[in-house]
């Protein structure tokens, strides 16, 4: 669960993606390979070493208009191939409050 | 209620014109993020977890209801039908979108809400007594003192580029429930022997990674100096208070490294610059103020009144008065409090629906006036007696009469990790899950007077260091783990908890902390005495060995 602010080294143990937050309305999104923002996890850019993971953050910071925030964040692959959040805090990104809201509108 | 003139909403207006300006700008690319950053954050603007989060002010804490129902339509029009109130008398939307937060602005400034002094390193939202003007005893009404404060440092440069934030908190009551203590500045309204109206200054209290209780600075400065005076600890703090180190840039430790007499003398000599110079107040300012609160044209009514005596009847509501109804200084008012805190749900969150009828209920019960205390509740100030029970019913409607105030389910809570990016743990479901597990009122009851803080990391939004049980949520090896004190609290006699040993996992939280009920009910002399007085009586032991026995 680490904070982006946390985020000084870049240095990944499995299967990253880079996420931030949508500039004008703030939602999640994810980089992907087009070099393009996506709100689905599994359109997102998948890599696997630093190297990939720094060019693509990298690329992710210098699109300053179309998202802000960008970090590293773990994925998990299922068997069937499936992108996953690889911990609680990307969980919750991805998938909203886990406490159910007062008002659904 | 405070009246702004011509200069507040010209200024409030102004403002949200420069923002909107200043939003095109990033929108369109013009300003980069960087540069961006501190102009939202002085609009009360975060980024969180899945959204931007707008941060809008209610200064001391009092609202109109042509106020709460703004609040209500930007919960509806922009966000997502519900707003947080928060631990320092402000409200949160957690969903709201830059490009779309101008006109939210906009539709708020109409009735003179801002989010002015709600984030960045300046000058927060000067914050008071829920109960101000209306609690029997106090030594006046403090939002006067509040609000010139407000003015005063509202968009001061000397004031909008601190070392960090500045928190200030008053109180005019013997008991404070601003809880001063832990604000960078505590003010406490006093009398001199000569009758005049002064303060005792506290400095350097706060939470967070490192917690101070504050220190008296000075024993009374008369109203007339007291811009002065806060601006010379100000200035002092900005002159030495770290930049380096964002975890040591708090006034409370410059005021722990120097220690309090040190920095207490440099305050005095800058004060002494200052003292006499256009920041003392006249009479007339300070009458001038004054005279901007008005207050209702109470009633002549008798303390008993014939409804409350045949309500008396239902046990359902004698356990709601019990709980929720205060004494007013006007024989025959009373105050109530509305908790935030209904069985299952998060702690501080009303809905749109809930605020619009609430404002109903003001305007028809409380002369149109609302009250958010730092509990994360809401108060109706003026309330007669004689419509208690008619007061109750409605609420109770709207799911706004859990009869849990000051019991052990009125429980504060920062977001967490549901919301927050900072936060490393859930905050509300544990909350939520206590609430069900002391859902039933008798046993609440017999519990008595027990404050539950939780916050999901140590920044400490939550104020678990000052909690009767404290909860604070930490990650260890990718799972949340909450760490345990006990005795702390935020009133008068404020003080920090003790850790009663290792952290626990999420799902043994709730366990945990009725293992502490349940050694307290067994050790309590009487039914009288409080957890607190049982911890000051025996310390943490007791509940360590009881908590750790099995674990």
């Amino acid at each position: 669960m680490t904070s982006p602010l946390e985020q000084k080294k870049i240095r990944i143990a499995g299967p990253s993606v880079v996420t931030a937050n949508r500039t004008w309305d703030g939602i999640v999104v994810y980089r992907t390979a087009a070099k393009s923002w996506s709100a689905e996890l599994s359109e997102a850019a998948i890599v696997r070493n630093s190297d990939e993971a720094k060019a693509l953050l990298a690329e992710a910071v210098a699109d300053d208009v179309g998202a802000i925030g960008p970090y590293i964040a773990p994925v998990q692959i299922g068997d069937d191939g499936k992108v996953l959040p690889g911990n609680l805090r990307e969980q919750i990104r991805r998938t909203g409050v886990t406490i159910g809201q007062p008002a659904q509108v | 209620m405070y009246a702004y003139d011509e200069i507040d909403r010209t200024l409030v207006n102004e403002r949200v014109s420069e923002f909107r300006d200043q939003v095109k700008r990033r929108l369109s690319g013009e300003l980069t993020e960087d540069e961006f950053k501190i102009l939202r954050l002085q609009n009360g603007v975060y980024l969180q977890l899945h959204a931007y989060m707008f941060r809008v002010a209610i200064p001391y804490g009092t609202l109109a209801t042509n106020q709460m129902r703004a609040l209500a339509h930007v919960a509806r029009k922009y966000d997502r039908g519900y707003g947080h109130f928060t631990t320092r008398q402000n409200i949160q939307f957690n969903w709201i979108k830059l490009a779309e937060l101008p006109d939210a602005l906009e539709d708020l400034a109409k009735v003179g809400i801002h989010a002015m002094q709600t984030s960045g390193n300046n000058m927060r939202n000067v914050t008071s007594d829920q109960w101000a003007g209306v609690a029997p005893g106090e030594i006046e009404d403090p939002r006067i003192w509040s609000e010139l404060i407000r003015q005063h440092t509202t968009l001061h440069p000397e004031f909008s580029f601190l070392p960090r934030k500045f928190k200030i908190a008053i109180t005019a009551s013997d008991h404070d429930r601003a809880a001063i203590k832990i604000h960078d500045i505590g003010l406490r309204l006093i009398k001199n022997e000569k009758g005049e109206t002064g303060f005792e200054v506290l400095v350097g209290g706060g939470l967070g990674r490192t917690p101070f209780i504050a220190k008296t600075i000075k024993h009374f400065v008369h109203g007339r100096d007291i811009l002065s005076y806060i601006e010379a600890i100000l200035r002092v703090y900005n002159q030495y208070g770290r930049r380096d180190n964002i975890y040591k840039a708090r006034i409370k430790i410059l005021v722990h490294e120097l220690g309090i007499e040190k920095f207490s003398r440099e305050v005095e000599d800058e004060w002494q610059h200052i003292r006499n110079s256009s920041l003392q107040l006249d009479d007339e300012v300070i009458e001038d103020i004054r005279s901007r609160f008005t207050y209702p044209a109470y009633e002549k009514l008798p303390h008993m009144p014939d409804e409350l005596r045949q309500a008396a009847a239902d046990p359902d509501f004698e356990a709601w008065r019990k709980n929720s109804v205060a004494p007013h200084k006007v024989q025959g008012y009373s105050i109530v409090t509305i908790s935030l805190k209904p069985t299952g749900g998060p702690p501080g969150d009303a809905t749109a629906e809930q605020m619009d009828a609430l404002a109903d209920l003001a305007d028809k019960y409380s002369f149109g006036e609302i009250r958010v205390g730092h509990e994360q509740n809401l108060a109706l100030p003026h309330v007669a007696k004689r419509d208690l029970p008619a007061l109750w019913k409605a609420l109770d409607k709207l799911g706004l009469a859990t009869p849990n105030v000051n019991l052990i389910t009125d429980i504060i809570a920062c977001p967490g990790l549901d919301y927050c990016s900072l936060a490393n743990a859930r905050s509300i479901p544990i909350a939520q899950e206590l609430t069900r597990r002391f859902a039933n009122h008798e046993l609440a009851n017999l519990i008595g007077r027990l404050h539950i803080n939780i916050s999901g990391c140590i920044n400490a939004c939550g104020h678990h260091h000052v909690g009767h049980i404290g909860i604070l949520g930490v990650e260890k090896n990718g799972e949340e783990v909450y760490q345990i004190t006990i005795g702390g609290r935020a009133d008068e006699n404020a003080a920090l908890g003790t850790l009663i040993g290792p952290g626990v996992k999420f799902d043994e939280v709730a366990d945990v902390v009725e293992d502490i009920v349940e050694a307290y009910l067994a050790l309590r002399e009487r039914p009288e005495e409080l957890f607190m007085d049982t911890v000051k009586r025996l310390g943490v032991e007791p509940f360590k060995e009881r908590v750790y026995a099995t674990r």
